[in-house]
Parts: C-alpha cells; structure tokens; sequence
C-alpha cells in the first residue's frame, strides 16, 4: 500500500454491538482523504453518533477497525478531535483556558500556547470573549469555542457529533459558515510547526491543505449544504446504503439553498433516508 | 405548494357552542414556592435569633424559672466574663480547636481521597461503599469506652472518636460529589489528550471541589459535637470538660456561657467554610 492511499481516514468492516446479535452498526467501510468534508445523515437510531464515538476512540468496535494516517485507532486522542452536540466546556475555566485544555495536556509551552490560543479565538471570531466563563456565552458562542478548543491540538480529523442541532435556525446558517470557513482556513494554521517546540518557526501550511471534518446530522439540508460527500446510513443494522458525491459551486453560500441544483440534490437525500425510516418501520412492525 | 387557508374557519365557534360565561372559571393554583422581599427577609431573620433570646429574657427575668435552672441572659454574660477573663475559656478553647483541627483534618485526609477514588474508579466502589455503610450506622459515641480501652484517655481516643464520626459520612458524600461530573467532559478531556491523572486533577477536581467543601461544612457541624462529647466523657481540658466542672458546682451560668461560645465556634466555622465554598465554586453561579 502506498502512503498516499494509505493517508486519511479508513474504517474497514467495522460492526459495533451493544447487546449481543442486535448489531447498530454493520460491515460499515468508509475512507475519508484528507482534506475532505463528509456529511452523515440518517434517521435517529441509525447508529450515527456510535460511528463517531468508535471514530474517536471513546468506544470499542465488536469487529472491524479503524485506521488513521495507517495506524488503528486504540482508543481517544488528540489526533481526532470531537465535538459534541452540546458544548461540554469546562465551566470553571474561561474561553482561553478551555481551548488552551488540550496543549497543556500536550505539554506544549506556555508562550506557544498563548499565542495558538489568541489565534484560534481571532479564527472563531471570540478574541474578545477570552477571559469570559463559558456560562456568560450564547449556545452559538460555546459552540464555537469547542470547535476551537477540539482544533486546538491540530487534529487530523474533526469529528462533529450534531454540533447545530441544539441552536436555533439563525444561529444554525451562521455556524454552518463558519464551519465551512473553518474548514478552509485551519489548513493554513500558521502555527502547525510542531507544537512542542518553542524554536520551531511558524511556516504557512499548504493553503490547499484542509482540515478533514467528519460531521454527523439529521438535517439533510445541513449535510448537503456543507458537505463534498453526504453518507446515508441505513437503520437496524446501520450500514452505509448511499454514498453521494455534493458536486454544488465552492465556496458555498446561503443563497445555495434556493437553486434548484441544491434543492433536487436535497430532495434525493431526503427520499432516500425516508425511505430507509419506513422500511426500518416495517421491519420493527413485525 | 398548497398553503393551507383554513386557519380562519377553527378560529369560530361551531353553531349551539356553549357560550363562555355558563363555562365555569379555570382553577387557579399557585407555585408551591413563594419568595419574599429581602426587607422581610432581613426582619424574618432577626426575628429568628430575637424571638428564642426574647423568650429566654422573659422567662428567666420574669421569675417565671428558678435562676438555678434558667440563669438570665445578664448573668451568663458575666460567667462567661469571668471565665474569659481567669484565662479558663480561651485555653480550654484553644484544646478544643486543637482536637477539631487534628480529628476532622485528618478525617477530611483520609475521606477525600477515599471517596475520590469511590467516585472515579470500577473497583474502589464495591470495596469500600459495603463496609462504609454499615460502619456509618453505628454511632460513633458508642465507640467511646472501647476507645478508651484501646488509647487511654489522652488526645488520641479524642482524635479516634471524630475520625470515627466523620470518616464515614463525608467519605460517601465526597464520593457523591465526584460521580457529579458529567460523562461527556471525562470524554472531551480524553479526546484532548489528557492523561486520567491529568483528568482527576483537572477536571474532577475542580469540578467537584464545591461539592467536596459542602460535604465537609456538613461534617464540620457533626465534628465539632463530638469534641463536645469526648470531652464530657474523659478529660482535664477543653470545653466539654469545663461544661462537667460547672456541673459538678450546678454553675448553670457557665454551662450556659459556654453553650453560646461553642454555637458561636460552630456558626465561625460553618461560615468559613461557605466563604471558602462561594469562592472556589464562583463559576456555578
């Protein structure tokens, strides 16, 4: 294999079982290149965010694996960075001190840190927030800053577990911007010399280089909006059943979503997770 | 599309409707919690101390109780002077503290991580929470004469006996606090690298550290009684020793005096205590 082929994210047969011969996900194959954005939608209970927890390390898979940059996942890091639907920030730490969490952990120096911190704040558009307690922020504005905070480590992958789904609609079209913004943007981290190293110099990243974003919803609209790819998972077992290629104009704009390419690329997606529902109905009729 | 236009027509009243004033009022319920203004708030409160001490001025005063059983407010004030002043109070005070600070910090050493570990490990739960709940339910001033045979009657059976009545408890609460912290931020700190020490420490640490300060200010009170009792029991020192003394004289003032001192005692530490907790806890408001 090559190291070309062998770059992004693999999972290969991966099932995952809670309860014995009741699989919630099944034979699920997937590669992700860096760089790409890949939407998964799918009903609820479809075994969405169990796809990302073994993603992200937080849960071991019944069978099959999952490979990054070539290596198996063994459990969490901070290669894969995850953020979940609802902020989960540290409470007692402020904005800086919680996007700064994962460089103390990765002992990077305080200087280094600081500056990666103010950075990544500018980024996400709350520099001026960063000595405020997560409790005085907007759901919009803690969302944000666990985006930032996830970003901070330089992950491979960027794991968004419903991150929009707790916000309301004009907060939703903001994020689902600035998550593509982000996207773009992070590849050209000025700060992605290694980490550790006080000496290191701060060389522009490849502007061509994306960060990689594995994102979970229910909202169709959202995945085709933001995505290059949207995965349909199937229910009871979740398989993937619909691989589908999002060939709209970059970058993307909220006046996107009125053309009709757009519109009948939704309604394909729609039809085809409804269609998974009312079979995954029948089936649990019987 | 089709918009939908029969919005309007649900909005009248079907032909032979009852009309409305027949129908009988909806049936009004209040919040069961109700709130005052803090100027009431403020008398309610001096009312609460007032009222008792009221109570107590009248009584005795009044003649109403012979003064060998209930001395005036006046005259424990002057026992309570006089024991100030002779140099009696503020040493036996002095053994007093002591005792609370070697018996209840040495609890707090042992119950903290005890429980933290309860709290955060598979295996410490089904090992310590059998034996803690059963031993919790014998009352440690039971405990006294067996301690005394064990230690004698010097500082270390005092010790043993809060150590004894505390431990338990603030084990279990301190476990308690620690299962307080949310699943989710254990996950996003593993995600973000961090190791499980750094987690315990910086994570569940700081997030139960107010819960952990609040189970201490609860077993503080419970600590400060059993000074009390061991000194009532065996001692030559101490606030509850000079309780027996004043007894043995049927000096009901000084028993009363030194009630109010170790009142004011427990109120200063249940007080630190919350100062300490509003502090450390700023960011759960």
């Amino acid at each position: 294999m090559t190291s070309a082929a062998m770059a992004g994210l693999r999972i290969e047969s991966l099932s995952k079982e809670f309860t014995a011969g009741r699989p919630v996900l099944q034979d699920v194959d997937l590669a992700v290149a860096p760089g790409e954005f890949v939407c998964v939608v799918g009903a609820s209970g479809s075994g969405k965010s169990t796809l990302l927890c073994l993603i992200a390390g937080l849960s071991r898979p019944t069978a099959g694996r999952v490979l990054l940059d070539g290596h198996e996942v063994a459990g969490p890091g901070p290669d894969r960075g995850m953020v979940f639907q609802t902020a989960s920030l540290f409470p007692w730490r402020n904005v800086a001190h919680n996007v700064a969490f994962g460089l103390e952990a990765l002992g990077v120096p305080r200087g280094r840190r600081q500056e990666r911190v103010r950075w990544l704040l500018d980024e996400v558009g709350l520099g001026h927030l960063a000595t405020a307690l997560p409790g005085r922020l907007s759901g919009g504005q803690q969302q944000r800053v666990s985006i930032a905070r996830a970003l901070a480590c330089s992950p491979r992958v960027l794991l968004l577990d419903e991150p929009f789904g707790a916000l309301d609609v004009q907060t939703k079209e903001d994020m689902q911007l600035f998550i593509r913004q982000v996207w773009q943007d992070v590849g050209t981290d000025p700060l992605t010399a290694p980490l550790t190293d006080p000496e290191a110099p701060h060389a522009p990243a490849d502007p061509a280089h994306r960060s990689t974003i594995v994102m979970v919803t229910h909202d169709v609209e959202e995945a085709v909006f933001l995505g290059q790819r949207v995965l349909v998972l199937s229910s009871d077992p979740g398989r993937i059943s619909q691989d589908i290629a999002v060939n709209l104009p970059e970058p993307r704009s909220l006046e996107m979503k009125r053309s009709p390419e757009f519109l009948e690329l939704k309604a394909t997606v729609e039809d085809l997770v409804r269609a998974e529902h009312r079979a995954h109905q029948a089936r649990t009729a019987l | 599309m089709v918009i939908m236009q029969s919005t309007s027509e649900t909005t009248i009243a079907p032909p032979g409707a009852r009309p409305a004033a027949t129908a009988p009022p909806p049936a009004r319920v209040k919040l069961l919690t109700t709130s005052v203004s803090s100027r009431t708030a403020w008398l309610l409160r001096a009312l609460s101390i007032l009222g008792p001490l009221a109570a107590w001025w009248a009584l005795s005063a009044g003649g109403v109780v012979d003064p060998t059983f209930l001395p005036s407010p006046s005259a424990v004030w002057t026992a309570g002077v006089t024991m100030a002043q002779s140099g009696d109070l503020p040493s036996d005070l002095l053994a007093s503290l002591g005792r609370i600070g070697a018996g209840f910090g040495l609890a707090v050493l042992i119950s903290v991580p005890v429980g933290f570990a309860m709290g955060t490990l598979g295996w410490a739960q089904p090992l310590f929470e059998p034996v803690i709940g059963i031993l919790r339910y014998l009352p440690a001033s039971a405990f006294i004469p067996l301690l005394i045979i064990w230690l004698g009657i010097g500082e270390p059976s005092k010790i043993a006996l809060l150590v004894l009545g505390v431990v338990f408890f603030n084990t279990l609460m301190t476990a308690d606090a620690v299962r307080q912290v949310p699943y989710r931020l254990l996950e996003v700190s593993a995600t973000l690298g961090a190791s499980r020490l750094r987690v315990a420490s910086r994570v569940v640490l700081p997030y139960a550290l107010p819960g952990i300060i609040d189970a201490m200010r609860v077993n503080a009170a419970a600590a400060w009684n059993f000074v009390v009792v061991a000194e009532l029991v065996a001692a030559t020192s101490g606030l509850g020793y000079r309780i027996t003394r004043a007894q043995r004289f049927l000096q009901t003032d000084r028993i009363f005096a030194i009630l109010v001192v170790i009142g004011l005692i427990g109120l200063t530490i249940d007080i630190a205590l919350r100062l300490l907790r509003s502090r450390v806890g700023r960011w759960t408001r």
